[in-house]
């Protein structure tokens, strides 16, 4: 496999080197180093909690800038759902919409619509047999990229189609030709304007195999700030919303699982809820359990670190907006999806062990047990790793080396102190008595 | 320590449900490390899992080791609870003493010795009434 490319970056010349982004990272994957945070690229599922907690701004979300418009002939904008719950005293999506043709898209594919489509197949594809139930949902790209690095007998259970993201972009460009056949494939820019970094290493990567038909991926911030604008100049909006209220729920957490019409569910959001449902699912089979809605952000899409509005704000935006929309105008009975959206299966991708040579990796392995006795347990962070036994596996990987650990290292100087001291003093003791008495201060010599 | 042997010991707390299966996890993510194929690490993290929830549902907790040998997985899981006593009875599936208010946080449904012995290749109970319980189980690797 060629190497991921990850969408969370750091600046360098902003880190100070604290430790916060440390201590939450769900997977470890960072480490401070002489100072500077490091991402392992390896281990890092691009969830953006590092972007979030860091007080300084130097992690930040790589993504595709507004100027890259000029790029393209035909512009399409792909809205995610969460781009709605931003804006104050909104009533209506369809000033949205207008707002995105007013920055100079040629055309707007609502994602929720997409979300509406899948959320239909999902419903079909929950009464076919044979299939790894329960069924977890393949719309957050951080919850695919950990299934696929920890939980190698859930891969078989995610939803076998591409996220609404991807429906989105391939029927948006088939629109395009479609409709305008003097266009070639390279003149259509298709943006998606997403909530999170972790959907612009979707893109980036050609998640799971296949190409994506997204071109650009700017930020629901960036897209905010142009369109409030646009927005305000507009009376009466001519263009209208496609969504309905089920692709619209897609933007926070349980939205996609109540689109299922089944109270089978379960729905999760926040990284560390995640992972300790997947480890849960992992170990006992919920027999009564048919699909697994888990959002990497907390309260969902809406919780994502490129957008604007606290995520709960945005939440209560998105229930009032639904007042106002049809239930699911884009499912059609009998307008299946293309088979270009078919999501291959997602391949477990081991971590690396310790050593690839069995034994060693014991030896190893008893060697952490014995450093991990001399480490405090205190996780403070300060040797660079988020946990005493992060930092015990660093050592015996040759990464780090114990006297980083200030508490061990107080220890060791306490104990230097110490015989030192008794050592001066035995000393001093003997220049007494070998004096036999007499005027010695008791300090002995240097 | 002999150099073929690694052990991994855990306390496990009796009176917190929602950290029942911490161990399990930390078990999990070591036998990753030591390269071992998902499908062993599978089976003992589900035979892990069950006995650490029957201890904490029946025995107050206890403690549990696992020993990682070139061969094999040992785990022993040690409490000092009330014991089994039929121990072919609760071997059925389906078979539970738990009580109602744990039943309703959706464990005791009888499957937990049944899963333990399923996903491992040997299982030992000793058990006595009033002193407790010891399991042994093994995967091997």
């Amino acid at each position: 496999m060629t190497e991921y490319k990850h969408s969370v970056s750091l600046d360098k010349s902003k880190c100070k080197g604290c430790t916060h982004c440390l201590q939450r990272c769900p997977t470890e994957a960072i480490r401070v180093r002489e100072g500077c945070a490091a991402i392992n690229p390896q281990k890092c599922i691009d969830c953006g909690e590092c972007i979030r907690v860091c007080p300084y701004k130097a992690k930040k979300a790589t993504h595709d800038r507004l100027d890259s418009l000029s790029k393209y002939k035909y512009k399409i904008a792909l809205p995610a759902p969460a781009l709605y719950g931003q804006f104050d005293n909104l009533d209506d999506i369809d000033f949205v919409v207008q707002g995105l043709y007013d920055m100079g898209f040629d055309d707007v594919f609502e994602v929720a619509k997409a979300a509406e489509m899948v959320s239909g197949y999902t419903r079909q594809y929950l009464r076919g047999d044979n299939i790894g139930k329960p069924v977890i949902s393949s719309a957050c790209p951080v919850v695919v990229r950990l299934i696929s690095m920890r939980f190698p007998f859930l891969c078989k259970n995610i939803l076998p189609i591409l996220p609404p993201v991807e429906v989105a972009g391939k029927a948006a460009r088939e629109k395009a030709l479609r409709e305008h056949p003097e266009l070639s494939d390279k003149d259509i820019g298709c943006f998606f304007i997403s909530p999170c970094p972790a959907k612009v290493s979707y893109v980036k990567n050609a998640f799971a195999g296949s190409e994506s038909s997204v071109d650009e991926v700017l930020s629901v911030s960036d897209v905010y700030f142009e369109l409030v604008g646009r927005m305000n100049k507009i009376t009466v909006p001519e263009k209208s919303t496609e969504a309905g209220t089920v692709g619209v729920s897609w933007a926070t957490a349980g939205g996609e699982s109540t689109a299922i019409f089944n109270e089978r569910y379960l729905a999760a959001d926040g990284i560390e809820n995640v992972i300790r449902v997947l480890d849960q699912i992992e170990n006992s089979d919920f027999p009564e359990l048919e699909f697994v809605e888990l959002n990497a952000c907390n309260g969902g899409c809406v919780g994502g670190v490129m957008t604007v509005a606290n995520p709960y704000i945005a939440k209560a935006r998105i229930h009032s907006l639904k007042r106002y929309l049809p239930v699911s105008p884009n499912l059609r009975p009998g307008s299946a999806l293309s088979s270009g959206v078919k999501m291959p299966e997602v391949e477990y991708i081991p971590q690396t062990p310790l050593s690839d040579d069995r034994s060693e990796a014991m030896r190893m392995m008893a060697d952490i047990q014995e450093i991990r006795k001399d480490l405090p347990d205190l996780d403070c962070g300060s040797c660079g790793a988020p946990t005493c036994a992060a930092f015990a596996e660093d050592i015996v990987r040759g990464e780090a080396c114990a006297d980083e650990c200030v508490v061990f290292m107080r220890h060791v100087f306490h104990d230097y102190i110490q015989r030192h001291v008794s050592q001066s003093k035995e000393t001093a003791d003997g220049q007494e008595n070998s004096k036999g008495g007499g005027d010695g201060d008791g300090n002995g010599e240097a | 320590m002999p150099d073929d042997v690694v052990r991994f010991c855990f306390d496990v707390d009796g009176d917190d449900f929602s950290s029942a299966g911490a161990a399990s996890v930390e078990v999990k993510k070591r036998l990753r490390q030591l390269g071992i194929s998902p499908e062993v690490i599978r089976r003992v993290a589900i035979a892990m899992y069950e006995g650490e929830i029957n201890m904490v549902i029946h025995a107050d907790g206890g403690k549990a080791l696992v020993e990682v040998t070139p061969d094999e997985v040992r785990m022993t899981l040690e409490d000092h609870g009330p014991g089994i006593a039929d121990v072919e009875l609760a071997m059925q599936e389906g078979y539970s003493t738990a009580r109602e208010n744990i039943r309703s946080l959706g464990f005791g449904a009888g499957m937990g010795l049944p899963n333990m012995k399923k996903y491992t290749d040997t299982m030992h109970i000793d058990t006595e009434v009033g002193r407790g319980t010891t399991v042994v189980m093994t995967v091997k690797i």
